[in-house]
């Protein structure tokens, strides 16, 4: 999948979510990611550097991959 | 049923807790106080005879045919105009009244042609009906005095005639436009025998007037003045078929008039919930499309989009669709393969698809047009309230006392809806409108907002959040019920947040450039006049902030306390006919029918025992990120039914370079569409009028759809097509009719655990949720409390756009729809709807144009940095300095060349509604529409069936 697209997706859901407070948003942001997007997204926002990810996104991220 | 005109009780129905009892004819009847003597007879089997009276309109006393005599009371009182008394006697038919009676139809036929037995309205004529009821034999004037038979007929508008010769000047129709429409395009031209019925000014004829052709002056016409074009060739209908419109979210009901397998004319039903009688220009009369000879009737097929179609059987083309849907499955997975239901095909075609998706391909990449329209609201509402869906029926506006509308532009979008809106309106009610434009409601006849917030483009969720400033900091809310239905703690939080200064209208002003004073005094009227009903529609989800901008109205919402009874409430204006229905079926990667998370084990295996098949587990793929993933080669195959995702998804040249990527595209339409120039299979669709099923309009109201004519693709119906693809995969699929699909859909749908076909026959709809908790439906959701328990406050704050004017790309574009047109124009193009709108125009300040060099009607390119393309520009102050408007129904222009890929942030809605562009003058078409046009041309070639 188009890493870019994918990072502006997650970076966006971030920003979005950003007003509830870090720990909330890395909650929130990370249970949207596994609630609405597919294995194969998943997948390649897992297998990336993760460089172009928000703090709050990279959060989230991680905890996807865990 | 045969042919029958509908009932007319003469006068409106009066609601009252008051009931009356009176004697008419020696009968006792028992009526509603306020009830006209007229109604009164009609609701005990009485008839009276009547010209100027009809019960779409207030009474009018001036055809003076429904006299009555009153024991006790002096003359003979016109029965339309006189209330019912207790005790009153009544008599209908006397010697005296006969004679009266027989006095003013001389008069009237004295000024008529006598030409009826050839007369258009010929067996189907009020006045007619009238003559023999009162036993008229001869005119004692003669026809050789003043009259006006000579008069000119009135052909301009597409779809009836006027002609004034046979009109009695009764002013139904002038009522109608007034009353019913709301319009006020009809007057009555001068006095005493020179009255005559005029469209709009002197020299004005019906189309050039203001009227917007929505046939409630046709319908209400009791002569053959006002006569569909239609009937007048094909003569009266023989059969009626009550069936649901298969234009916009409002879901009119409407009687389908027959002659055998022909359509004469769609008459809207007065039994109807959805729109009680009244019509718009697209449901009445932009049938048309449904015969066009643009449709395409056989299967084609083709193995690479650079070659022509071949014709083909049924057989074969359903075999070489599960040939390649099995092969690029067995080659490259389930999650290679995917499809997009349709918010025009029932309720039981979407579950087929989705169906087919989820346990034939094996996939969850199903999706749905509601992806860029309202997923916001599915979204927002859940969460706040618990359920995907509106709160509010229709009826429940003429309850409001303020309205405020936001993203919407319900006169061109939901016209029928819009004119129960002005009816109330007009009787006092207070409107605010946000909206950059200066929509038609803002000021129009006898209507004015006391609040038009011109917004920014972009800003929605800074406005609400203003409000909601001043609501808070000026202790408006209501806290009593925020206390009792709320989360308080979540309260708490919200109204803290937006009781920031940061947040004030004032601070603000810079960003949403609406005057703090102004937004003020919007707030103020919100929370303190009486009941608030918030309407809103696209202008809403179609932002990158869709979902919070949803969010933000419903704390809104819940922070004064209007939610849950009549008159209030959430309502978003569903664009398609079945755009709730197809969200409800399950139409989304992410959850099974119900609104059940994919996830959920329990639901989930609900699904697979019935199907007996097991589903995946993960959420499947969304549009975009399908086109996405077709680029990247891990998507191959999609099942387009009843969509066109080239021209109404955003950023065209990405969509195309989807479509081309994959080995398989199957498009299931009426119509070789744009997305049909990159396909390998069509199979040809069946229009509304071919079809048995259901609609859910915006109030969730589910509605029979029932066929009139059988299908012209050689005789299926779309879920029979669906259900062909499934056993040509496979699948062993046995329904035998669409009944029995909702049979399904009850048994694993708990909202709609009640509903059957058998029961919308025979109570003619219902609003879900139908089940144990509420088995007669649900016409106002949350009275007793949420849907999730308590109504949850989520914190929205305003995050602007990524997409940034500047010195390339200094003007703001928002895009929208017209009256007369409809989406994509699949449909409304292929009618004479293209009288009104034959092309997309570009809106421009005249500041803005002035700049550019620009005059009305001026070819101009219009560029983003996706693309460009050109069209007209009409120069107008309905839009702000620094924002464009344009439309896209026109392939020729396809405004989606222009528009980004940003979306809302939970839903990837797409942002269609700013988009940085530039202006500039353009002698021709652009690069792309010629590019464009000549390989539309060359993938729509078509190779005949050989002939054996």
């Amino acid at each position: 999948m188009m890493l870019d697209r994918l990072n502006q997706m997650a970076n966006q859901i971030a920003r979005n979510l950003a007003m509830q407070g870090e720990a909330k948003a890395v909650d929130a942001t990370y249970q949207h990611l596994k609630d609405f997007w597919d294995p194969r997204m998943k997948a390649a926002i897992l297998a990336s550097d993760r460089a172009g990810l928000d703090p709050i996104a990279r959060a989230a991220v991680d905890r996807l991959a865990a | 049923m045969g042919y029958e005109p509908q009932t007319d009780f003469g006068t409106p129905e009066v609601l009252s807790d008051v009931a009356v009892t009176l004697t008419i004819d020696g009968r006792q009847v028992t009526v509603p106080a306020g009830t006209s003597v007229m109604r009164a007879a009609g609701s005990c089997g009485g008839s009276l005879p009547s010209l100027c009276a009809t019960d779409s309109v207030e009474a009018f006393g001036s055809c003076r045919m429904c006299l009555v005599e009153i024991e006790g009371a002096r003359g003979l009182p016109a029965s339309c105009t006189t209330p019912v008394a207790e005790g009153m006697v009544v008599h209908t038919q006397t010697e005296r009244l006969a004679r009266v009676r027989k006095g003013v139809m001389e008069l009237y036929i004295s000024d008529h042609p006598l030409d009826c037995l050839t007369c258009s309205a010929n067996n189907d004529c009020e006045l007619q009906d009238t003559a023999a009821e009162v036993g008229l034999r001869d005119v004692r004037y003669g026809y050789d005095g003043a009259n006006h038979l000579g008069a000119a007929i009135d052909s301009s508008n597409p779809y009836f005639d006027f002609d004034p010769s046979k009109c009695i000047a009764c002013s139904r129709c002038v009522r109608a436009c007034d009353e019913v429409q709301g319009t006020l395009a009809l007057t009555i031209d001068g006095r005493g025998f020179a009255s005559k019925v005029s469209a709009g000014q002197a020299g004005d004829n019906f189309l050039s007037s203001e009227c917007v052709s929505c046939g409630a002056c046709v319908a209400a016409c009791p002569t053959a003045t006002l006569q569909e074009k239609a009937v007048k060739e094909l003569g009266k209908p023989e059969r009626a078929v009550i069936t649901t419109c298969a234009y916009c979210g409002v879901g009119c009901t409407f009687r389908a008039e027959m002659k055998g397998e022909q359509l004469v004319r769609m008459v809207p039903w007065k039994d109807g919930k959805a729109n009680r009688g009244h019509s718009c220009v697209k449901g009445r009369f932009a049938w048309g499309y449904a015969n066009h000879q643009d449709r395409i009737l056989s299967p084609m097929i083709r193995d690479s989009i650079e070659n022509p179609w071949r014709e083909v059987s049924w057989d074969e083309a359903l075999t070489f669709t599960a040939g390649k849907l099995n092969a690029i499955k067995a080659q490259y997975g389930a999650r290679a393969l995917g499809g997009i239901t349709s918010s025009r095909c029932t309720n039981e075609e979407v579950w087929l698809v989705q169906k087919l998706i989820r346990s034939g391909f094996g996939s969850n990449n199903v999706d749905t047009c509601a992806r860029v329209c309202h997923s916001p609201t599915g979204y927002g509402l859940s969460k706040t309230f618990g359920t995907s869906a509106g709160t509010q029926d229709f009826d429940s506006v003429m309850d409001a006392d303020v309205v405020l509308v936001i993203g919407a532009n319900p006169t061109d979008g939901h016209p029928v809806f819009a004119s129960r809106l002005k009816r109330r309106l007009r009787q006092g009610a207070k409107l605010i409108v946000i909206d950059p434009r200066r929509i038609d409601l803002v000021r129009s006849p006898h209507i004015e907002a006391a609040h038009h917030l011109a917004l920014q483009p972009g800003t929605n969720v800074a406005v609400l959040t203003a409000i909601a400033h001043v609501i808070v900091t000026e202790g408006l809310a209501d806290e009593a019920f925020v206390r009792e239905r709320c989360d308080l703690d979540e309260y708490q939080d919200w109204a803290r947040f937006v009781s920031d200064q940061r947040h004030s209208p004032e601070a603000l002003e810079a960003v949403t450039r609406v005057p703090a004073a102004e937004l003020r005094a919007a707030a103020r009227l919100y929370a303190t006049g009486g009941n608030g009903a918030i309407y809103y529609g696209l202008g809403v989800t179609e932002h990158s902030q869709g979902s919070s901008t949803v969010i933000a109205i419903a704390n809104l919402a819940m922070a004064t306390g209007n939610i849950g009874r009549r008159g209030v409430g959430v309502n978003p204006l569903r664009g398609q006919n079945n755009v709730q229905g197809s969200c409800d079926m399950g139409s989304f990667p992410h959850e099974l029918p119900g609104y059940r998370h994919i996830s959920d084990t329990a639901t989930r295996e609900l699904f697979e025992h019935d199907w007996g098949v097991a589903l995946d587990a993960e959420p499947g793929l969304r549009i975009p990120n399908m086109l996405d993933a077709a680029i990247d080669g891990s998507f191959r195959a999609l099942y387009v039914q009843g969509e066109d995702i080239l021209q109404s998804d955003p950023n065209t040249h990405h969509v195309a370079a989807g479509l081309k990527a994959m080995d398989c595209v199957i498009v299931h339409d009426l119509f070789l569409n744009e997305t049909a120039n990159y396909a390998h299979v069509f199979l040809p669709g069946s229009t509304f009028l071919e079809k048995t099923g259901t609609f859910t309009n915006a109030e969730r109201r589910i509605q029979m759809v029932r066929k009139v004519m059988e299908p012209a693709n050689g005789g299926l119906e779309d879920w029979q097509v669906t259900q062909a693809l499934a056993n040509a995969m496979g699948l062993g699929w046995t329904y035998s009719d669409a009944g029995e699909i909702m049979d399904e859909i009850a048994r694993l749908t708990p909202s709609f655990a009640g509903v059957s076909h058998a029961r919308l026959d025979a109570e003619g709809s219902l609003q879900w949720p139908v089940n144990a908790a509420h088995p007669d439906g649900s016409p106002i959701m949350h009275e007793d409390g949420f849907v999730r328990g308590k109504g949850k406050f989520i914190v929205t704050d305003y995050v602007p756009t990524d997409e940034k004017t500047g010195p390339r790309f200094p003007l703001l574009l928002t895009t929208g729809r017209i009256l007369s047109q409809y989406n994509v124009g699949a449909q409304t193009r292929r009618t004479e709807n293209t009288v009104w709108h034959p092309e997309d125009l570009l809106e421009m300040h005249p500041t803005d144009a002035e700049n550019r060099g620009l005059n009305d009607g001026d070819w101009v390119r219009l560029t983003s940095r996706t693309g460009e393309t050109t069209l007209r520009v009409t120069v107008t102050d309905r839009v702000a300095p620094g924002v464009v408007y344009t439309t896209f129904h026109h392939p020729a222009t396809q405004a989606n060349v222009v528009t980004t890929e940003f979306s809302d942030w939970a839903t990837n809605c797409p942002e269609y509604k700013v988009t940085a562009v530039q202006v500039m003058p353009s002698n021709g078409p652009s690069e792309w529409q010629e590019t464009y046009a000549s390989w539309s041309e060359k993938s729509r070639r078509i190779t005949p069936v050989a002939a054996e």
